[in-house]
């Protein structure tokens, strides 16, 4: 390494395997206008299929790509089948979520069979270099690069000459047309979900060769550049899915090239949010206007929330208030500490996913800018902890509006994408941003919560602190949701269009309802900051994200009520069960899809 | 008397199609205009156009001496334009109140006495503290509520509470009617407010649509029952193509050549069919 000619052989050959990922991505997307969330998943399956292929049965090399393609393809049939098809006439967001859900499910099961410890997956080819100038190409580059070609031709052959192609094809162009025409619109999907599983599969064995290095977690990244590789070249376009993944992997080369290999993903999200900001509908479409179908309109199914008699809530908050008077409780105080703190961060999204409809995938950055908020003041500052708290909540609204703040023209699933990205935006700058957040080693030694002389560091009285802030919270928003804004927050999400006509300005309540969910936010993460006394990076993870967009369904998209009781439900069940963390997971993915399939109205009902 | 709203030159083109062209349009205070035309001749793209919802390529639209061409649909709804929408756009998970409601919020103090940058912090601040004078202007709206469904009589008003997903279809149009009243428009732009109706539920409507006219109201019709049409409007704009084919009192317009054909079709196709 080290010449600009290899830079970019090597980010030509990342680029080919983001384009395995992201022609599924596009494939799925055009017929069924789903962004596969579990494609990333698929590629992890497909890695360790390979891994156990080579290590257990010793497989050439051939065999073990045909076995991969195989099972991968099968597992996507069987994604379809029984996560997807069920969901057909469900609200637009219920597939989407229903993919994140079995993601969760195969990456814990992964996880399981195969320990999260990485594995070396050798590579077969011979370790001969060929040199072309002053760099070189290996077997591997050019092996990756051929099957680049060969699956971007047959696949092209597929839908160009093929029956079934050409199937696929009208399906993408018009689904109930294609149906009228006696298209069998369940196998097309079948197929789409097979061939993309299947390449989604081979990419992941491919890259675990290429770095002789698989692990479970490599999941969620690459479903990541599935994604923003399918956004460069515009949603649902193969052809586009192919450029984008060759630009990304450029662009990350390059960019690892120029600022070193922690600057990689920072590349790829900036250049999301750039793309989606000034053309939502990619590098080769015309218009700069998102498409306004199929991704508006109201997703959240009409349904009547259960009403709470106020006695029933006021009796609760009192139960758990006297709670720490029961003795040899402290192992139940610390578990409901962190499901009000969750609470909180629930609230948040609740206000921001059901009340506004802007569901955000990226809400565990927000955690993030309060925590090192408020732990940055204090250490750095020398702000009291009683005042760098509440400060934090407020740099937290301030920074997560502003860090929205573009993406508020998007719609839909663009906005899932895009607080997604920038989720991962903030988690790589605190990262790289070392002068002011230290790095990689995380920041310690953060004192403990202390409201002028009056410590709130024992168990009994982090208890108390957080309960109280929650119910602050909890009441402010509940007074918010029954004034003006209420209505025009979920005039929003009920049809933006109409809104806008009577006057509503979009970003300018979008942006208060980032603000007030920035603050519980960030409160949230700040006093986990001082009840943790230390934070990194990676603190705050996009499972956080995803555990409290299973919170909020969970509860009812936008009841206030539901995001606590759907705090406290996943928090404190999982504990009553003595699960380890990776069945943990596992139990949240799995009553993700459940709540998805019978029940998308969560427990009390959206509001 | 400077006329309410003007189109002067406007054009749309969409692709290689051009869905409005040319077109020019003056409309005066209390006035009831319809626009009709055979299906594509570019009415609700005009209406797109003056609303905001889509920005002409070329032209002027000056509504109340301001041009509004290519302005936020948000801005020119506090300027007091307000429409309804051809398949109907109710808010569906929001009570017939709250619709309702929504339509009045350009006449909110704490929206309209908006300064710039803190404006959305004082917004919030009122709506967690609820002053007295907030209080009182949403009572006032309450009431004034009232009066607004009271004009379709007990169609909207014993649902007062009801999702609007819940009603039926013909409600959903008369609830858009609603709320659109409730912003006060200096002109209200109504976009095929009988699609869909028996004769019972579009006579009930020739009715209402009288009584706006009556109290004074500005309005600008599209229409496809011509009964209802003829009886109501002082002048009738007839569109076809993207382009003004006739102007002029219901009775002039009725029996324009040019209205005839676009609307049948040309005499020689009919004979050499027969």
């Amino acid at each position: 390494m080290g010449s600009w000619f290899d830079y970019t052989v090597n980010g030509l050959i990342i680029g080919n395997i983001y384009a395995l990922l992201a022609v599924g991505l596009a494939l799925i997307f055009g017929v069924s206008h789903l962004i596969n969330f579990a494609q990333g998943s698929i590629y992890t399956v497909g890695a360790y299929i390979g891994w156990t292929c080579v290590t257990y049965l010793h497989t050439p090399l051939p065999v073990t790509m045909l076995i991969v393609l195989a099972g991968c393809g099968l597992l996507g049939v069987a994604i379809e089948r029984i996560g997807l098809r069920p969901l057909a006439g469900a609200a637009r967001i219920a597939p989407l979520l229903a993919t994140i859900g079995i993601s969760l499910v195969l990456d814990q099961v992964v996880q399981l069979v195969f320990t999260p410890d990485p594995r070396a997956l050798p590579n077969p080819l011979p370790d001969w270099r060929l040199h072309v100038g002053s760099g070189t190409i290996g077997a591997m580059d050019l092996l990756i690069a051929g099957i680049g070609i060969v699956s971007g031709a047959v696949l092209f052959a597929f839908l160009r000459f093929t029956k079934l192609g050409w199937a696929v094809r009208a399906t993408a162009l018009d689904r109930d047309a294609a149906q009228q025409m006696g298209v069998d619109t369940d196998a097309v999907n079948r197929t789409v979900f097979a061939i993309a599983a299947a390449l989604g599969g081979l990419s992941g064995m491919l890259v675990g060769m290429y770095f002789n290095h698989i692990d479970p977690a490599m999941s969620f990244q690459a479903t990541l550049k599935g994604i923003v590789a399918q956004v460069i070249g515009g949603m649902g376009n193969v052809p586009g899915a192919i450029f984008g993944s060759l630009l990304l992997g450029l662009t990350e080369s390059y960019g690892v090239a120029l600022f070193g290999s922690s600057y990689r993903n920072l590349f790829a999200f900036v250049l999301l949010l750039v793309i989606l900001v000034l053309r939502p509908n990619g590098l080769f479409a015309s218009s700069r206007q998102a498409p306004p179908e199929p991704l508006t309109g109201t997703f959240i199914a009409p349904s009547k929330p259960v009403v709470v008699p106020r006695f029933v809530i006021v009796v609760a908050v009192i139960a758990a208030a006297a709670l720490p008077l029961v003795p040899n409780i402290s192992y139940v105080l610390q578990t409901l500490t962190g499901a009000w703190l969750y609470a909180m961060l629930a609230l948040s999204l609740t206000l921001v996913a059901g009340t506004v409809g802007q569901i955000s995938l990226g809400h565990a950055g927000l955690l993030a800018i309060g925590a090192y908020a408020s732990a940055l003041l204090a250490l750095d500052l020398n702000v009291p902890v009683g005042f760098a708290v509440p400060a934090a909540g407020v740099i937290t609204a301030l920074l997560g509006t502003a860090l929205i703040f573009p993406a508020f023209r998007l719609r839909g699933h663009y906005v899932s994408i895009a607080t997604l990205g920038i989720g991962e935006i903030v988690g790589l700058v605190i990262l790289n941003w070392e002068s002011l957040t230290r790095g990689p080693i995380g920041v310690s030694g953060i004192p403990p919560l202390q409201v002028g002389s009056l410590a709130l560091d024992s168990p009994v009285r982090s208890y108390w602190t957080c309960l109280a802030v929650l119910v602050v919270l909890a009441l402010l928003q509940v007074r918010l949701l029954r004034s003006h804004l209420g209505r025009t927050f979920r005039a929003i999400r009920d049809d933006d269009v109409a809104a806008r006509a009577y006057g509503i300005s979009l970003n300018r309540y979008k942006g208060l309802a980032f603000a007030v969910g920035g603050f519980a936010a960030g409160i949230s993460g700040a006093i986990t900051a001082h009840l943790y006394s230390y934070i990194n990076y990676e603190t705050f993870t996009s499972q956080i994200s995803i555990l409290a967009l299973t919170m909020v369904i969970l509860g009812g998209l936008g009841n206030i009520a539901g995001a606590i009781v759907g705090a406290v439900a996943l928090i404190s069940l999982p504990e009553l069960f003595r699960f380890t963390a990776e069945w943990r997971m596992l139990v949240y993915g799995v009553v993700l899809l459940l709540l998805i399939r019978f029940r998308p109205q969560g427990i009390l009902g959206t509001v | 008397m400077t006329p309410l709203l003007q189109v002067l030159g406007v054009m749309r083109r969409f692709g290689g199609v051009v869905a409005v062209k040319q077109l020019d349009l003056s409309f005066n205070a209390g006035e009831l205009v319809s626009v009709i035309g055979p299906n594509g001749a570019g009415k609700t793209t005009l209406f797109n156009l003056i609303t905001g919802h889509d920005a002409p390529d070329s032209g002027r639209i000056v509504f109340a001496g301001r041009d509004i061409a290519g302005m936020a649909p948000d801005r020119i709804a506090a300027l007091g334009l307000a429409r309804t929408f051809q398949h109907g756009r109710v808010f569906a998970n929001l009570s017939v109140r709250d619709n309702v409601l929504v339509g009045a919020h350009t006449r909110l103090d704490v929206v309209r006495r908006s300064p710039p940058v803190i404006g959305p912090l004082i917004e919030l601040a009122l709506a967690l503290v609820q002053p007295p004078g907030v209080a009182r202007q949403q009572a006032a709206l309450d009431a004034e509520l009232r009066d607004i469904l009271g004009l379709f009589g007990d169609r909207l008003l014993p649902r007062l509470d009801h999702p609007a997903f819940s009603l039926s279809y013909a409600n959903r149009r008369r609830l858009e009617i609603a709320r659109a009243l409730a912003l006060h428009p200096r002109l209200l732009l109504l976009d095929e407010p009988t699609a869909g109706m028996n004769e019972t539920e579009t006579a009930e409507m020739l009715g209402i649509i009288r009584t706006l006219k009556q109290r004074g109201l500005s309005i600008l019709l599209i229409e496809h029952k011509l009964d209802l049409v003829m009886t109501l409007s002082d002048r009738v704009i007839v569109m076809d193509d993207g382009a003004k084919i006739a102007e002029g009192p219901p009775g002039l317009v009725r029996n324009d050549p040019a209205v005839v054909e676009a609307y049948l079709g040309h005499r020689e196709v009919g004979e050499v069919v027969a």
